[in-house]
């Protein structure tokens, strides 16, 4: 299944939800990655990691693996 | 201390006879304006303490609104009440009055950020919940409006359930319909409502688990709150804290319980999160209406300014630029302060000096007291300084910006770019630095940064490397462009840089090993920052600086000069004032100093330089440098003042000073080498770059980490590395170079 990570710069997909039951994956939730929420990529950090991503109207930075625990729903595929 | 007694006395409508007085808890997430809010609401009153129950300092203040008295505490801004952070545990057990002699604060008043309903509402759900008094302060609704939101204040108050006060704090609007408000909450006092509704199976399993606990320990409290959060947080804090204090039982039944609504497909932590989310959703829906919905039409320049500051060259080059405009500024701009306040206590003390009697009184007052004193006042321009332009940083929002670029090298060593301030802070002062990695969620990297915090060269090790590099290193240009001196200075503050991320390493792959640590940081919009923040922060700072030098630095300084003047035998005089009766005015010059050299050897701070002297010997120093260097451990930048009494100069001395310079260069060996050569100058300044001199920051670590192990292992890795690495430097040095 594609992930956060897999998304380029300016690209925006659908969560479709978050793997784990750990304090990672609540932290994500806590902050809004819940199913169904748009998520888009604004940037990558100069050195590649971590991503600059904006989820609810606010910006968040996160590292690549954090991004490959959220899951996208399958629509974006349509759009490639 | 001062701050304490007020505030930790007793029961709320005690604290002061004749006035009540109430507490508020003030809680938000980070970024919502909070700390400006604080500020409006408390003013001048504000500091830094310890409130009752918690054992890490926190900002409180107070403020009076129709003679009732109001006792605030700032709580860290956190997103959620499920405490996976000391910091938010900190948040958690203020709000349920857990710690011993605790109390619960009177109400709540929680700060949202207007602009992101959605994530704020969640922690005011969470706080509703606790059942205390609640007020909501709408903060950033100008910014909302300016990105197309129109939010229904009158609607959202209805749909929540709590009063809603908007504010603009750093306009100081709304602030005392606020405090209003917040009084009018005390008459009534009753609970908010619980809008988000929990499934039964999960409702009835917490009901039966709390009931089991208070069975097993009749005497403990187990609030609803508390249950419910050791159900959901899966390995969180609530669950290592109970089951710590009660036994593994705890863990067991929390486990069959969770098994329980698993099968009944209850899943954990994701019913918390889908419910409130659930719920927030339908509020959110009837009180804003976006006019050109979250798809913003026009692009603001905060998103300018943040396209070029974290680009892939551009965000480099800035970043470079504002760290070397920062520390530029406070060697340079703070001079002028730094020696106005020089000044005034060298004429303190020669007025002293001259006004009263020759004698241990005299001596005490000069060299020990304001000589110690001054050299540490000096230092305050550069701690304000630094802190003003940290605090800059932070308020605007570029910190969060250098922390995301400065991750994936954090990553290298096992840290991450949350790191990056507490390690930034350090190079002032590792105190502030070490209360900064508060803000690290994650326990081991926070105990990986506390640990090597220290060994960023701080604000203290300045001086000692001035005194050495001016008088050692000559003023020699390199390359056409550098400076000898400057470089020297700058492998100096390269080297801490260079040693702690091999320790860090280390530290995370021993002692503090584990599964790999998430990084998830907000980027908040930039904005100009508060001038009350920085202002305040700078004024905290400094005189939180200056406490410390009021006591442990002045206390060493009194306790060198003290072991440096006695035992003051009269036999050395005896043996000097037949020769001081014949003495021409040339002689009698000489044969004071000589006089003095001889009384320092067989003081009891002689009697033990000498007794160390074999241990610095290998380090290429004699034991007046071993004696001075051991006087400094409680307080590094007590090494100057200790020179100067060793060498008779008095303990005024500052490293800008000719006649100290002077004195160590004539220094000599019994057999007539200078003891002073540049590598011996190095191998004192490598030693003081990576020794752990600073007893306030070993007391910091031990209240940060609750323990006295940390302390101690730092004190004792970083004493052998600076052994080591003055000895490297002394013996590799001296048969390269000479």
């Amino acid at each position: 299944m594609k992930t956060l990570a897999d998304l380029g710069p300016e690209e925006q997909g659908c969560i479709h939800s978050v793997t784990g039951t750990d304090g990672i994956a609540q932290r994500l939730a806590e902050l809004g990655f819940t199913s169904g929420q748009t998520v888009q990529v604004i940037r990558f950090a100069p050195l590649g990691d971590p991503m600059q991503i904006r989820i609810r109207g606010f910006s968040l930075a996160l590292r690549r693996h954090e991004a490959k625990r959220v899951r996208l729903a399958e629509q974006n595929k349509n759009e490639e | 201390m001062d701050v304490e007694t007020p505030v930790a006395s007793s029961a709320p409508t005690t604290a002061t006879p004749g006035a009540a007085s109430y507490r508020v808890a003030v809680i938000g997430n980070p970024n919502t304006g909070k700390t400006t809010l604080f500020n409006a609401l408390t003013g001048l009153s504000q500091h830094t303490g310890n409130y009752p129950g918690v054992t890490v300092e926190s900002a409180l203040g107070e403020f009076r609104q129709n003679g009732v008295r109001f006792l605030a505490v700032d709580l860290p801004g956190v997103y959620s009440l499920a405490p996976r952070a000391p910091d938010e545990m900190v948040a958690v057990s203020v709000l349920l009055g857990s710690g011993d002699g605790a109390v619960t604060p009177d109400v709540v008043l929680c700060v949202v950020d207007a602009t992101n309903l959605d994530r704020n509402l969640y922690l005011a759900t969470q706080i509703m919940d606790i059942g205390l008094p609640c007020v909501i302060a709408l903060t950033m609704l100008d910014l909302a409006e300016k990105r197309g939101m129109d939010i229904d204040i009158a609607a959202l108050e209805k749909r929540v359930g709590v009063r809603v006060v908007p504010v603009q704090a750093a306009k100081r609007r709304g602030i005392n319909q606020l405090r209003q408000t917040l009084c009018d909450m005390l008459g009534a006092a009753v609970s908010p409502p619980r809008p988000v509704v929990f499934p039964e199976a999960f409702t009835q399993e917490a009901q039966s688990l709390a009931r089991q606990l208070t069975q097993a320990h009749p005497t403990a409290r187990f609030p609803h709150f508390l249950v419910e959060r050791l159900l959901i947080d899966t390995g969180g804090m609530v669950e290592q804290d109970l089951t710590r204090q009660h036994g593994a039982h705890v863990r067991a039944s929390v486990h069959a319980a969770r098994q329980r609504l698993a099968d009944s497909a209850v899943q954990l932590p994701q019913m918390e999160v889908n419910s409130r989310y659930t719920w927030i959703a339908q509020v959110v829906a009837d009180a804003r209406h976006s006019s050109s919905g979250l798809s913003r039409g026009r692009t603001d320049w905060s998103e300018l300014i943040d396209s070029l500051v974290t680009h892939k060259v551009w965000g480099l080059v800035i970043f470079l630029a504002v760290m070397s405009v920062t520390f530029q500024s406070i060697f340079s701009w703070a001079l002028p302060l730094m020696d106005s306040i020089d000044t005034i206590f060298s004429a303190l003390g020669s007025w002293v000096g001259s006004t009263l009697p020759e004698g241990p009184l005299q001596s005490l007052l000069v060299d020990g007291l304001i000589g110690g004193v001054g050299a540490v006042v000096v230092f305050v321009p550069q701690i304000a300084l630094l802190f003003g332009l940290i605090a800059i940083l932070e308020d605007s929002g570029y910190m969060a910006r250098a922390a995301f670029l400065m991750d994936r090298v954090m990553a290298g060593f096992g840290l991450s770019g949350r790191s990056f301030i507490p390690l930034l802070s350090s190079f002032a002062c590792a105190i502030p630095g070490i209360m900064a990695a508060r803000t690290i969620d994650n326990q081991r990297d926070r105990l990986a940064t506390i640990l090597i915090a220290p060994l960023m060269s701080c604000s203290a090790r300045l001086p000692v490397y001035v005194l050495l590099i001016s008088a050692f290193i000559p003023a020699q240009t390199v390359w056409g462009i550098f400076g000898l001196q400057g470089l020297t200075l700058f492998c100096m503050y390269c080297l801490g840089l260079l040693v702690a991320p091999p320790i860090a390493w280390i530290l995370k792959r021993t002692l503090l090993s584990g599964e790999a640590v998430p990084f998830l940081m907000e980027l908040p919009p930039f904005k100009l920052p508060a001038w009350r923040v920085v202002l305040f922060r700078m004024y905290d700072r400094s005189m939180a600086f200056l406490r410390r030098a009021g006591s442990i630095i002045l206390a060493t300084t009194i306790l060198v000069w003290a072991l440096s003047y006695y035992p003051n035998q009269d036999l050395v005089s005896d043996e000097f004032e037949t020769r001081r009766a014949t003495a021409t005015e040339a002689e009698l010059a000489l044969l004071e100093s000589e006089v003095a050299g001889v009384r320092l050897r067989e003081s009891y701070l002689g009697q033990a330089g000498r007794a160390i002297e074999p241990f610095v010997q290998p380090l290429g120093w004699d034991w007046k440098i071993g004696i001075a260097t051991l006087a400094s451990f409680p307080a590094r930048e007590v090494i100057i003042a200790a020179l100067g009494t060793i060498y008779n100069l008095g303990a005024g001395q500052d490293e800008e000073s000719v006649e100290l310079r002077q004195a160590m260069r004539v220094e000599r060996w019994s057999d007539g080498r200078p003891v002073y050569t540049p590598v011996v100058a190095i191998s004192i300044m490598v030693f003081f770059a990576l020794c752990c001199q600073c007893g306030a920051t070993l007391a910091t670590i031990k209240r940060e980490t609750n323990s006295w192990g940390y302390p101690l292992l730092t004190f004792v890795y970083m004493t052998s590395l600076a052994y080591l690495g003055a000895l490297a430097v002394y013996q590799i040095g001296s048969r390269t170079i000479g």
